[in-house]
């Protein structure tokens, strides 16, 4: 219990310090939102003192920051200036398309990469191992952005799948499968290009942990006792090698988060990443915190379920939580 | 038996990086000569070439065939239907020659010259991957626009390994209380997405300034942002060889820190970082290519590989106008030299 409750201060811990790196940025940066604004000559200087103090940006930094802490522990992350609306809902309304793409994402590459993973360690310098890491040497070499492209430009040249954003226009017309049917057809594409990219990143890594234990005495001992070969690998090998490749869960998705905020901006899924951008573009600032701060949670989040996972499926960590208490 | 293995191994390394440095140092001459290259200034635009499809070079006519390859100008056709817009004007060749005067451009920045490795003659275009939406040569774009996105690269490259090494080595010697703070700082740094922290810091930095100054910005956010993980990596390697007997030895002979920071515990730093530079120059090259590609990074008409990617955000351009892909080839050759020779440098520093 201990050990989660270690992972939970840390987390928390995280959050704080991206916050607080966030606002310090904010202060070293030169112009604001208002900038574009002061060059139109029909607003008064007033008139932009005014909302530079309605939104708070008068303030010295600690204050800004004791402030925002203060409504963000409300569930609320400020106002928008570009939008004109609360950044919370914003986010929130865009983050459940990210959460879909990335969480399908990360399910289909780790139902690929497991499997592929263990197969290519157990056939080492067999045709399939070869491939493999070919491929996802390739692959992971490649910038991702090129890959979205190159897959972009394949899908729109053939008409394979639905491209831009998550539904048809006629959508609201559809009975319900068909709109089901339709947002995946939408969905196919960023998720495509999000499992190959990080496949090739995570099947190197289950094909690499599973190989140091195939060498395991243990492994042979086994062997030597004519247990099956899908027995030993996916009940006695791949319990083992599981614990590099969980950790890395936490890792991975990081380049997860990116991945899909890069995706969605090619393929116009309506996600955080369009957001953003814009948000970015016009220098949004409470929308670009908030934006930064939900993809740390995000993070944090997947990372304390990446150690419950493991707490569950290693008994050594379970042991070295007993020990230190 | 096992040692000619080993060794025949290593002769095999040995060859594979020596291939691979020299393609590389050949595809950064040739990009930092782009001038002399290209065989057009990147800028010129030709309203009458708008998407222009590659030119064909050609060896044969009519009065047979020719050594020196010829090409014909485009005649824009009264556009009937998108693609086939362009037909080949037969009526007169343009051969194609070497070492020509064209347009004039700065060698390194700095010595105005007119020689060009080829060209055609006057109204004939030698197009070789077509022109973007201006009329400009996509091929005299790609290198310029290499120049920018391989510089931003190995400057934003080298910005994170002097800051990460930096404070690696002084976490790892000093220990303790800065040790704890500095890897703190580096988890905070680790734990957030690259892209989204990159567009955050980005939000905050001007967004129309001088082509120099977005790229000296640009490399600072990309580099400053990625020290982490090298540092810890440093910090590791210090932390081992600081207890090594002869750097003990050295400290007992009353060896300053800076000395045996210097004389013992950097030599040991030196491969990883080499190793590492060959892994993020090609991630950062990326980075700059899809800020680029947002429209945070160079901006128009400097070419840089990413903003001239942007264009193909619309369907119509990347579904009728394949050329233009031709940049993100350019990534990817890249890409892959420099990885293959991080992993080679990898194992070589493994076999020893």
């Amino acid at each position: 219990m201990s050990y989660i409750a270690r992972r939970l201060v840390r987390a928390i811990l995280l959050l704080l310090g991206v916050s607080a790196l966030c606002f310090l940025f904010t202060e070293m940066a030169p112009g604001s939102f208002f900038d574009e604004m002061r060059l139109n000559p029909q607003i008064s200087p007033e008139t932009i003192a005014a909302l530079h103090s309605r939104y708070g940006l008068d303030q010295p930094l600690p204050v800004r920051y004791g402030r925002w802490m203060k409504s963000a522990l409300h569930a609320d992350l400020g106002y928008s200036i570009a939008y004109n609306a609360p950044v919370a809902e914003l986010l929130w309304s865009r983050a459940k398309n990210t959460l879909l793409l990335t969480t399908t994402g990360l399910l289909l590459t780790w139902m690929i990469s497991v499997p592929l993973g263990v197969w290519a360690a157990n056939r080492r310098g067999g045709l399939l191992d070869k491939t493999v890491t070919l491929a996802s040497s390739f692959l992971v070499s490649v910038p991702e952005l090129v890959i979205a492209v190159a897959l972009l430009a394949v899908a729109v040249r053939w008409r394979i799948l639905r491209v831009g954003g998550m539904m048809s226009a006629d959508f609201e017309s559809l009975s319900t499968p068909a709109k089901l049917q339709d947002v995946l057809l939408h969905l196919a594409l960023p998720a495509t290009i999000l499992v190959l990219c990080e496949t090739a990143v995570i099947v190197r890594h289950v094909r690499a942990s599973v190989l140091e234990v195939l060498g395991a005495p243990y492994v042979q001992a086994a062997r030597g006792f004519g247990i099956s070969e899908a027995r030993l690998l996916f009940r006695h090998v791949l319990p083992v090698a599981a614990n590099p490749a969980i950790s890395l869960l936490g890792f991975s998705l990081a380049g997860l988060l990116s991945g899909s905020l890069m995706v969605e901006v090619v393929c116009g899924w309506p996600g955080l990443g369009p957001l953003i951008l814009e948000a970015t573009l016009s220098r949004d600032l409470y929308l670009v915190i908030g934006g930064i701060m939900f993809s740390a949670l995000f993070m944090v989040g997947g990372n304390l379920v990446a150690d419950v996972v493991l707490l569950a499926v290693d008994p050594r960590i379970r042991r070295e939580g007993a020990d230190a208490r | 038996m096992r040692a000619s293995l080993r060794t025949r191994l290593q002769t095999r390394l040995r060859t594979k990086t020596a291939i691979l440095i020299a393609v590389l140092a050949g595809l950064h001459f040739v990009l930092l000569f782009a001038g002399f290259f290209a065989p057009y200034d990147p800028t010129t635009q030709n309203r009458e070439l708008p998407f222009a499809p590659p030119t064909r070079l050609h060896f044969a006519d009519d009065s047979g065939f020719h050594w020196r390859p010829f090409v014909y100008a485009w005649t824009s056709a009264p556009a009937s239907d998108q693609g086939d817009s362009y037909k080949e004007d037969r009526g007169r060749e343009y051969p194609v020659h070497f070492f020509v005067n064209g347009p004039s451009y700065k060698v390194l920045g700095v010595y105005e010259a007119t020689l060009h490795l080829f060209g055609v003659a006057e109204p004939g275009e030698l197009l070789l991957f077509g022109a973007d939406g201006y009329g400009r040569d996509e091929f005299s774009r790609v290198l310029f626009g290499g120049q920018i996105s391989v510089a931003a690269g190995i400057t934003a490259t080298f910005i994170t390994l002097l800051a990460g090494s930096i404070l690696g080595i002084i976490a790892g010697y000093y220990g303790r209380w800065i040790d704890e703070s500095l890897m703190g700082v580096t988890e905070l740094f680790l734990s957030l997405p690259w892209l989204y922290f990159l567009l955050g810091v980005r939000a905050f930095l001007p967004l129309h300034l001088s082509t120099m100054r977005t790229f000296f910005l640009l490399t600072g956010v990309i580099g400053l942002i990625g020290w982490a993980r090298p540092a810890r990596m440093v910090r590791g390697m210090v932390l081992s060889s600081r207890n090594r007997n002869y750097v003990l030895a050295a400290r007992g002979f009353g060896g300053s820190d800076f000395y045996l920071l210097w004389r013992h515990v950097l030599p040991d730093v030196f491969g990883l970082l080499l190793t590492q530079a060959a892994l993020l120059i090609p991630r950062y090259i990326a980075a700059e290519v899809t800020l680029s590609f947002f429209g945070l990074g160079v901006s128009e008409p400097v070419p840089s590989w990413g903003n001239m990617l942007s264009t193909l955000q619309q369907y119509s351009v990347l579904v009728s106008y394949g050329w233009l892909l031709a940049p993100a080839g350019a990534v990817v050759v890249t890409s892959v030299l420099y990885s293959s020779l991080s992993d080679v440098i990898h194992s070589r520093l493994e076999s020893h």
